[in-house]
């Protein structure tokens, strides 16, 4: 199925995939030549807003348009000129931080946990129906309970990043370590390695991979959610930007949040992923 | 003979079904034990019980008069599927294995120590590969050197060599031998191999076939040392003590009852028999 492709080929076929749907994208939001006063769809102006209100549309912009706005906001990404008036790179950053603490938090105490889990058949079947009753639940589902009791809008939202991004490491690390192979650990035993000795030389480099999976996933999941909880707790960070420019009506901004979540998301896989590539082993 | 391994009775059951039990026999200091027997009758189970890896349903191992409760550093085993950790190198698991001998040695020291370990297996042009780069050969003296690093009063064996091809089982066969006779280590090895045995072993023991699996023999090899693959089969008794062998593998293995035993048959007091001095009637046959 996956014979190899060579690196040039698919690169080429990827930019001209690019090019007709950019070409497509300029075409299709082109002004139409003898246009002026189409009729626009009720709904849609109220969903629109102020700006429909007001009489005036906000056209679909174009890639050229898009590119335009996407330099000036690249010019300068890091200004800040008060607190509803930041560059993209500081709420980027905002967010990036609240999904470090959260995920470094819950990886504090997911790996410890599912070690000791993973070592244990009892603790293991004690704990297992609170993680599978709690693991299917939507992380902001937590978020009122969080404001409520946190009562700190920033806080709340490292909390839900904390509740999402500990189950995928508290149950691959519980299942790497319960898989490590028995000859290994019987290795351990007859060199009297002792129970310390045996978890950091042995049984963490055997689960390190699978842990490390699971770290992956869970900062995947952390930056799907942290859009959507800054929209819901608003102040600073990409996803109330993204709000916020939906309230201005600056469609370009959107679209421009939207790649550069997406290049952020990819970028912390990749980190992950060389990550996981430094503990990988081969038999 | 002082024995410095005593088996006392150890038995293994599972449910109703006992797969050996009145097992007895000592191992003295210097001498090199190796066990025969069909598969499935508990082989296995005895070295296992014997590391201290797992506990016996009946009886104890006691060992320098104590009876062990756990595995120990002093008896160090040879694992059959090499058991090397895939993500250290060669040297890095030997080195594992030293540190845990030498607990207040640096680091650098256990590495030298490695690689000195793995030179007398050849393999000092190995040692900084990891398991998944080496030939299953080349594992398995690794395993080999990571058990001799510790200086174990007592090496275990379970086929060593048995997912090797026939050449390089034989290289191995002949420096284990060396190795073995060059600093008298006392050894325990499981063997399928009837060749294996007379090579490495003093004395053979011979299991009958499970379930209700007994030691049902001994065999007592009087065939004189340095043993090599290639002088061997030239020695006077060689074949018949291969022949006695191979006759109770094929057939008296079978027929052994330990409800209904030979009249000399006894479980703490297990004929032994030396076919290599006095060819014996059964192997004439
Ligand atoms: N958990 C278990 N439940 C029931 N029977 C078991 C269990 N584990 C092992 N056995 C049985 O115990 C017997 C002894 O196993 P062991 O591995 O010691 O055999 P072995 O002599 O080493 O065989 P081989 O030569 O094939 O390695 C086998 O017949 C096996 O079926
Ligand atoms: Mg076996």
């Amino acid at each position: 199925m996956t014979a190899s492709v060579s690196f040039w080929r698919s690169a080429g076929l990827s930019l001209l995939i690019l090019a007709i749907f950019l070409g497509a994208w300029e075409i299709a939001v082109m002004p139409k030549a003898g246009g002026g006063g189409a009729a626009l769809d009720p709904e849609y102006a109220a969903l629109l807003g102020q700006a429909a209100a007001q009489g005036g549309t906000t056209p679909m912009p174009g890639p050229s348009a898009i590119g335009k706005r996407l330099f000036e906001l690249l010019a300068d990404p890091f200004y800040v000129r008060g607190p509803n008036d930041q560059g993209i790179g500081v709420q980027i950053a905002y967010s990036l931080l609240r999904v470090g603490a959260g995920f470094g938090l819950a990886a504090i105490v997911a790996i410890p946990l599912g070690f000791v889990i993973g070592m244990s058949p009892l603790l293991n079947a004690a704990l297992n129906p609170f993680i599978q009753v709690l693991r299917p639940v939507s992380p902001l589902a937590w978020m009122p309970l969080a404001l409520y009791s946190i009562k700190d809008s920033a806080i709340s939202a490292v909390f839900v990043i904390f509740i999402c991004s500990i189950w995928p490491m508290l149950l691959n690390t519980a299942f790497g370590v319960a898989s490590v192979r028995r000859e290994w650990l019987n290795v351990a035993r007859t060199l009297e390695a002792g129970r310390w000795r045996t978890a950091i030389r042995v049984i963490l480099p055997a689960a390190a991979p699978t842990i490390v999976t699971g770290m992956r996933i869970s900062i995947g999941i952390a930056w799907l959610v942290i859009v959507a909880a800054e929209m819901l707790v608003g102040g600073t960070g990409i996803g109330y930007w993204v709000w916020n420019q939906w309230n201005n009506l600056s469609i370009a901004d959107i679209v421009i949040a939207i790649l550069m979540i997406g290049l952020v998301g990819l970028a912390l896989d990749r980190l992950l992923g060389l990550g996981a590539r430094a503990v990988a082993w081969r038999e | 003979m002082t024995a410095y391994v005593s088996i006392e009775g150890v038995a293994r059951r599972y449910g109703p079904t006992t797969i050996f039990q009145d097992v007895w026999f000592g191992i003295a200091r210097g001498e090199f034990v190796c066990l025969v027997g069909h598969s499935g009758c508990g082989k296995t189970t005895i070295l296992n019980i014997l590391a201290g890896l797992e506990a016996p349903d009946d009886g104890a191992v006691i060992v320098d008069g104590q009876a062990i409760s756990g595995p120990s550093l002093d008896r160090a085993v040879v694992f059959q599927g090499h058991a090397l950790m895939p993500w250290m190198t060669a040297a890095g698991n030997v080195a594992f294995a030293i540190s845990c001998r030498h607990r207040d040695w640096s680091r650098a020291a256990c590495d030298a120590a490695a690689r000195e370990a793995l030179k007398r297996v050849g393999l000092d042009h190995a040692a900084d590969r990891k398991p998944a780069e080496l030939s299953g050969g080349m594992k398995q003296r690794v395993g080999i050197a990571r058990a001799l690093a510790i200086n174990p009063k007592m090496l275990l064996m379970d086929e060593p060599f048995s997912a090797l091809d026939a050449l390089t089982r034989g290289a191995l066969q002949d420096e284990v031998a060396r190795l073995v006779s060059e600093t008298a280590q006392t050894g325990f090895m499981i063997t399928h191999d009837v060749d294996e045995a007379i090579l490495l072993a003093d004395r053979i023991l011979l299991m009958s076939n499970g379930p209700e699996a007994r030691i049902a023999e001994v065999v007592v090899n009087t065939l004189p040392k340095p043993r090599t693959r290639a002088n061997l089969h030239h020695m006077p008794g060689y074949h018949a003590l291969r022949d006695h062998i191979l006759d109770f593998l094929i057939a008296r293995s079978r027929a052994f009852k330990a409800d209904a035993p030979p009249a000399d048959w006894s479980a703490r007091a297990v004929p032994a028999v030396s076919p290599a001095l006095s060819p014996s009637p059964l192997a004439a046959e």
